[in-house]
C-alpha cells in the first residue's frame, strides 16, 4: 500500500480527514494519534509563525480570535517558501475579505505595517547620504534631483490613524481621528515607525518612485512644506544618494 | 566523488545559535567550540542577523543546518531555495552543511515540519539523486540527518540504518547522527536504540546532535515521544551518546535547544556535559 505525499499533505491540512491508509503504529494498526503529531506540528508551528509576525493584529483581536483566524489562513495560504521570515504576505488581503474581522476595518493596514517591519528588518544594508547633502547642490538643479532610498524604507498608506493605532498597541497612548500613513525606516538594525501626513506620504511615494523633486512636490498641494519630511528622511538615514 | 569541500567541524561541543545569546557568546563561550545556524533564518538581505554572523564567524567555525530543502520530497528540489543555500554557504564558508532525511514541500506548499518517508529502493534513489544535486550545486559534501519518527509506513521494506548506509555509499555524503532522534524513534517504533547504533554505518558520522524531547502516549497507551528541542537532554540519551562515542571516538557534538530557549548559562552547562563525554571518550581511546 503506497502513501503518496499528496495523500499525506491533504490529510495534514484537513483536520476532518482520516490519516492516510498506509501509516502504521508499531503493532501494524493504522496510525491515528501518531499522525496527529505531524498534523499538530504543522498547525502549531504555522500559527506561531503568524503570531510572531503579527503581534499588533493579535493584540487588537485577542488570542482566541487570532488563533482561529490563523487556522483558516494557514489552510488557505500555506507557506510557498521555506524562508519563513516572510510568511504571511497575503494577510492584509485575507483580513480585508475575512467576514469576522470586518468590525475592525483598519486591521489590513496594521498587517501591512507589520509585514513592512519584517521586510525592513531583513533588508540589505545601505549607507545614507550626509545630512547636508541636498545643501551641497546648486539651487537651480534642485527641481531635477532624484532620490535613491535605502532598501529598508517603506510607506504604508492608510485612511485610518495607522501610526497612532500601532503606537498605542506597542508603546501606549491614544488614537487620533486623522488619516496617518506610516513611514518605516531602519537607521541601523532596528526598524522605526514614524507618522506622515497624507501629503507627505504622497510626495515621499513619488520620490521613491523616481520622480524628480520638482515634480514630486506637486503631489503635496500648493502649501506643501518639504522641510519636515526631508529632515525626517535624513535623520532616519533613509536616503542613500542624490542624482541631478 | 568530485572535488568538493569536506566537513571540518572540530571534535568539540557546539550549540544551536540564538540571537539573544550574542553578547554572552562574544564574551565567553567556553566550552563551546563552534555554532550551528538554521540556514533559513539567515536568508534575508542584511540587517542584524547577517551582521551578527559576520562578527561570530571571525571567532567560531559554523555549521549551516538546513531545515527546508525537502530532500525526501517526491517532486524536484526547489531550485530557488538551493540557490539561496549556495549564496549563504559561499558567503559564510561554513565548516559543514547538513540537511534532513525528510520532506516538507509538496505541490509548492511548504509545511514547516520534517515529514517522514517510507524506506524503499525507490525512495533511496530519489534521496540519493537529490543529494547529488545538492552536493554538486554547493560544491560541498553534506551530512544527512536521521529523523525523529512517530509512525511507520506499510510499504517500507528496509531499515532506516540500511537506507542511510545505501544513500551514503551512492552519494559520498556524510551522516549527521542525532542520538535524541534515535531514542525518540526507537521508543516510538518499538526497537532498541543500542541496536540501531550497532546497525548504523558509523564510519560516515561527521556530527552528532543532542536535544530534548517531550513525553506523551498514543491511543493504546504506548509511549509516544515528541522531538521538541525545548528541554535538557535526558539521561538515557546521554547514555546512548556514550555508547555511540565508545564506537566512533570523539565527534563534533551539538546541543539543540530551539523552543523555550534558556539563558546562556543553562546551554553552556549542557555543552560542558557534552565536553565531559568527549573527554572520557578520548581517555578511553
Amino acid at each position: 500500500m503506497i502513501t503518496t505525499q499528496t495523500d499525506f499533505r491533504t490529510a495534514l491540512l484537513d483536520p476532518n480527514s482520516p490519516p492516510p491508509e498506509g501509516v502504521r503504529n508499531p503493532d501494524g494498526v493504522q496510525a491515528t494519534k501518531r499522525f496527529d503529531v505531524y498534523r499538530n506540528n504543522v498547525a502549531v508551528s504555522l500559527t506561531e509563525a503568524l503570531e510572531t509576525a503579527f503581534p499588533v493584529v493579535r493584540k487588537l483581536v485577542g488570542d482566541d480570535f487570532f488563533r482561529a483566524m490563523a487556522g483558516v489562513y494557514l489552510r488557505a495560504h500555506p507557506p510557498t517558501s521555506p524562508v519563513m521570515m516572510f510568511y504571511g504576505e497575503e494577510m492584509p488581503a485575507f483580513l480585508a475579505g475575512f467576514g469576522p474581522a470586518q468590525s475592525v476595518p483598519y486591521l489590513p493596514d496594521v498587517a501591512a505595517l507589520e509585514l513592512a517591519l519584517r521586510h525592513s528588518y531583513h533588508a540589505a544594508d545601505a549607507a545614507p547620504v550626509a545630512p547636508d547633502a541636498l545643501g551641497q547642490l546648486a539651487p537651480d538643479t534642485l527641481p531635477h534631483v532624484t532620490f535613491a532610498f535605502a532598501p529598508a524604507v517603506r510607506i504604508i498608506p492608510s485612511r485610518f490613524p495607522l501610526h497612532s493605532i500601532w503606537w498605542a498597541n506597542t508603546h501606549g497612548g491614544k488614537n487620533t481621528q486623522n488619516a496617518e500613513p506610516a513611514l518605516v525606516t531602519r537607521p541601523e538594525f532596528d526598524p522605526q515607525v514614524d507618522v506622515l501626513t497624507p501629503e507627505q506620504a504622497a510626495v515621499c511615494t513619488a520620490l521613491m518612485g523616481g520622480e524628480p523633486l520638482g515634480q514630486a512636490l506637486r503631489h503635496g498641494g500648493a502649501d506643501f512644506d518639504l522641510g519636515p519630511l526631508l529632515g525626517l528622511l535624513l535623520a532616519r538615514g533613509a536616503i542613500t544618494s542624490l542624482k541631478t | 566523488m568530485f572535488d568538493a569541500i569536506r566537513p571540518t567541524l572540530p571534535n568539540r561541543p557546539g550549540v544551536g545559535y540564538k540571537a539573544q545569546h550574542f553578547n554572552d557568546i562574544m564574551a565567553d563561550a567556553d566550552p563551546v567550540g563552534w555554532l550551528e545556524i538554521h540556514a533559513e533564518n539567515y536568508m534575508g538581505m542584511g540587517g542584524r542577523p547577517l551582521a551578527q554572523l559576520r562578527h561570530l564567524s571571525e571567532k567560531f567555525p559554523f555549521s549551516v543546518h538546513g531545515v527546508g530543502l525537502s530532500i525526501g520530497g517526491e517532486g524536484p528540489l526547489d531550485a530557488d531555495h538551493l540557490a539561496r543555500l549556495k549564496t549563504l554557504c559561499d558567503w559564510l564558508n561554513p565548516a559543514s552543511f547538513s540537511e534532513h532525511l525528510a520532506w516538507s514541500t509538496h505541490d509548492s506548499a511548504f509545511l514547516n515540519d520534517l515529514l517522514p518517508l517510507p524506506y524503499t529502493a525507490a525512495t533511496v534513489k530519489r534521496v540519493a539523486d537529490h543529494i547529488d544535486q545538492v552536493q554538486s550545486t554547493l560544491g560541498r559534501h553534506m551530512l544527512l540527518e536521521n529523523p525523529s519518527s512517530y509512525l511507520a509506513f506499510a510499504e517500507s521494506d528496509m531499515s532506516e540504518t540500511d537506507f542511510l548506509a545505501e544513500v551514503a555509499a551512492r552519494t559520498g555524503c556524510g551522516l549527521l547522527l542525532d542520538v535524541n532522534n534515535v531514542f525518540v524513534s526507537a521508543t516510538n517504533l518499538g526497537y532498541s536504540p543500542q541496536g540501531y547504533i550497532d546497525a548504523y554505518p558509523l564510519e560516515h558520522v561527521g556530527e552528532i546532535h543532542l536535544g530534548g524531547h517531550d513525553e506523551d502516549e498514543d491511543e493504546t497507551g504506548a509511549p509516544l515521544l515528541i522531538d521538541s528541542h525545548g528541554a535538557e537532554v535526558v539521561d538515557p540519551v546521554w547514555a546512548l551518546l556514550d555508547y555511540t562515542l565508545a564506537k566512533t571516538g570523539p565527534k563534533p557534538l551539538l546541543i539543540e535547544w530551539d523552543t523555550d530557549v534558556p539563558e546562556w548559562s543553562v546551554l553552556a552547562d549542557e555543552a560542558r556535559r557534552a565536553d565531559r563525554a568527549l573527554t572520557q571518550t578520548a581517555v578511553a581511546a
